[in-house]
């Protein structure tokens, strides 16, 4: 226990000296988290419409002023021909062409059917999709409006309808920032927990000071569990730093008990911190553990949940997901923070992320070797 | 020049040494690049879905089993009361539930008209909103095979995706990927690479070099530009061979593209190890600090122009979001220079610009 405070005193005088370093731990996250939110929305507004328009007829007018009226389109113009519209979209200044062909008032009124041609890029395949989904529900809407203006009500036969009621729980005003910023909270805390961890036992390697501490009777654990505990209090001080910014500048309050959250992440930051510590006591030089921790931190960061969704992975994926520690904490953030979870719901998150504690912490101790 | 080509020399025997290091650093990019290319999609399929359905009747059936045929959908649980609703959204699997009134059926055939209600997870708004089209777009397929015959007035809609209609995803997560890989691997090892020698305190031996403390640097940089061609080119060749997307345009301007943003790259890596003191400071400038927006501003994972207008001009600075544009005319578009002059311009400005501060920021003795 004395050899613990010793080895405590050292760390902490060790960080707090630096403070260049502890000035960009605090500074760099809080920044981030304060811009980075607001440019997180997948939401497909201001699609680039470009219209080639060969019949010119009031039909044709109506219906492009009625998808232009809904706000998801902008308007950017008639084109002549439908390979100028192609160069449009070529160079980006398009997204989607819709061609309307010559006649298509009369083919309406005498054949009953006429035919629009949507062309759309669809290098973002997610955005094309929901951009002519969007599009082709305004043009059916506008066909059943002529139906309905100019065929008698009465010879009409009714038809059967199902009626949709959409509900949208957790997030009535679909406010995305409520979900991304504790999302970002949470790679940030990663990324600075691992990282300071996985920096630092490879850095007192590669100047030599680590010799210092292997001729010393302080067993190996305690020599871990002495970072351990320095870089935890970090963490959790970032978490709180974060979750008060959130609050500040996003109003985001969770809906269920905040304890919960520190409650998980005081389990999270020790697997993360583990593996931080495992990738430091692994590697020979920085340049190594920087890599290891960046090629690490860059596949549990993308494949948390956060960007995509992790249902729609392949299978061999999803297992990476569930040996990944970011994504539960992401979900447990978004059951806490959006939904009011409680503790028993959170229960087997914690406990997953607990082993994982236990074995990359074990595993570090282990790899850990006073004799160089 | 001979002095310049042995120090060249001596940073290359350097790095070849330690074998370690080579292998993670050509073997990572190619395992992210596998990992994302196949993972990665923006595509929301096989949500869980929980359905309360009291009525258990033939149209009922018949529209649950057609959510769970689709792709998008996985009915993994059937629900009993509407009590049992908030309790299974809020242990996190299920992202939909459907819920239908009783005697469904006898609604929809004595009175034409029937309803349901669709409940989303919202907590994510973007899956949310997704799976709910979804869900409704099903369920008017099935109203309408209910329906007799065409209607009057029916606009047809023929949908014509360009450039990408099978939409994979790969096409844009490849490109995305690629630079954010290059951009950040490149500017962390060059950073790293000279704060080493200040920490390890052998600067000063090569500053009390006759060489020029330019050069020096120099020399130091254009091994991992050697280095980074390597990665580009496997990353390409497993692009093109495994992950499948095409490279519709000349591959010699993407290569030529590909270097001038290395070199981008790289100059930032060199600014930043004149202003780093440690190895710590330099990677949590290059990793922590710039991870994040590049992955956001780059604009391959979310739309640029949906951003607020300040910091669409914040976008502006991250290098990646320029390449990632020419990689997606090139590759994808199949366009040439024409299309892509003022991006390579301006990763040339960036380039010249980052080398100069770095010049000038660089001192000849260190404190």
């Amino acid at each position: 226990m004395k050899m613990l405070r010793f080895i405590l005193e050292k760390e902490f005088r060790q960080v707090f000296r630096n403070k260049a370093t502890m000035r960009m731990m605090f500074i760099m996250p809080i920044i981030q988290l304060v811009l980075l939110p607001l440019a997180a929305n997948y939401e497909v507004i201001n699609i680039n419409l470009a219209i080639v328009d060969h019949d010119r007829s009031t039909w044709s007018n109506q219906l492009i002023q009625k998808i232009t009226a809904t706000g998801y389109f902008r308007f950017i113009g008639y084109v002549n021909s439908y390979p100028a519209a192609v160069g449009l979209i070529e160079h980006d200044q398009a997204d989607v062409i819709m061609t309307i062909p010559p006649r298509f008032e009369k083919d309406l009124v005498k054949e009953d059917n006429a035919e629009i041609m949507l062309s759309v890029n669809a290098i973002n395949g997610a955005k094309a999709n929901i951009g002519s989904g969007y599009l082709t529900s305004i043009i059916r809407n506008y066909s059943q409006d002529i139906r309905v203006r100019n065929f008698p009500v009465s010879k009409l036969v009714p038809e059967p309808v199902i009626e949709t009621e959409n509900r949208y729980w957790f997030n009535v005003y679909m406010n995305y920032q409520q979900f991304m910023v504790p999302g970002i909270l949470v790679i940030l805390v990663t990324m600075v927990g691992s990282i300071l961890a996985a920096m630092n036992i490879v850095r007192e390697k590669e100047i030599g000071t680590i010799e210092q501490i292997n001729v010393t009777p302080i067993p190996k654990y305690i020599f871990i569990i002495g970072k351990l505990i320095l870089f935890w209090i970090m963490g959790q001080f970032v978490l709180l730093l974060g979750m008060l910014v959130g609050r500040v500048v996003y109003g985001v309050i969770p809906q269920g008990n905040i304890g919960l959250i520190f409650l998980f992440s005081s389990v999270y930051l020790l697997a993360v911190l583990g593996l931080g510590l495992l990738i430091s006591t692994t590697a020979q030089t920085q340049q190594q553990a920087m890599l290891v921790a960046f090629f690490l931190m860059m596949v549990f960061i993308l494949l948390g949940g956060l960007y995509t969704s992790i249902d729609s992975m392949p299978n061999w994926a999803q297992w990476i997901t569930k040996i990944n520690p970011v994504t539960y904490f992401i979900e447990v953030m978004r059951m806490v923070v959006m939904k009011g979870s409680s503790l028993r719901d959170i229960a087997g998150h914690l406990g997953i992320v607990a082993l994982l504690a236990v074995v990359l912490n074990t595993w570090a101790v282990i790899s850990y070797r006073k004799t160089a | 020049m001979k002095q310049l080509f042995t120090f060249i020399g001596k940073e290359w025997t350097h790095i070849w040494r330690d074998r370690r290091t080579l292998l993670i650093l050509f073997g990572m990019p190619l395992v992210q690049m596998l990992i994302f290319g196949f993972a990665l999609s923006t595509e929301v399929k096989n949500s869980k879905v929980a359905i309360l359905d009291p009525s258990k009747d033939v149209a009922t059936r018949a529209i649950i089993q057609r959510i769970d045929a689709s792709k998008y959908f996985d009915v993994t649980d059937i629900l009993r009361a509407p009590q049992q609703i908030e309790p299974t959204f809020k242990r996190g699997q299920i992202k939909l539930v459907i819920v239908f009134p009783e005697q469904f059926r006898e609604m929809l055939l004595h009175t034409n008209k029937a309803q349901l209600q669709i409940i989303a997870d919202a907590s994510d708004p973007n899956i949310g909103t997704t799976i709910t089209n979804y869900a409704n777009a099903i369920i008017r397929d099935y109203q309408q095979e209910l329906q007799s015959g065409p209607l009057p007035y029916t606009i047809n809609i023929q949908t014509r995706m360009l450039y990408n209609p099978q939409l994979e995803s790969a096409y844009n997560f490849v490109p995305g990927v690629m630079s954010m890989i290059l951009l950040l691997v490149c500017t962390m090892m060059t950073s790293i690479a000279i704060v080493r020698e200040k920490e390890m305190g052998t600067m000063e031996v090569l500053l009390a070099s006759p060489l020029r403390p330019a050069l020096i640097i120099i020399s130091k940089a254009i091994p991992y530009l050697l280095l980074s061609i390597i990665n580009i080119s496997t990353i390409l060749l497993l692009s093109y061979y495994v992950l499948e997307v095409p490279i519709k345009g000349s591959l010699p301007l993407l290569l030529a593209v590909s270097i001038l943003f290395i070199i981008t790259a790289l100059s930032l890596g060199l600014l930043i190890s004149t202003v780093a003191a440690n190895q710590q400071i330099a990677m949590f400038i290059s990793l922590i600090s710039m991870f994040l927006p590049t992955l956001m501003f780059s604009g391959f994972m979310f739309p640029i122009e949906n951003m607020p207008v300040p910091l669409q001009v914040i976008s502006n600075i991250v290098p990646a979001k320029w390449y990632y544009l020419i990689v997606k005319s090139i590759m994808i578009k199949g366009l040439g220079i024409s299309a892509i002059w003022r991006e390579v311009l301006i990763l040339t400005g960036m380039s010249f610009f980052l080398l100069a501060l770095s010049t000038k920021k660089f001192k000849i003795r260190l404190a």
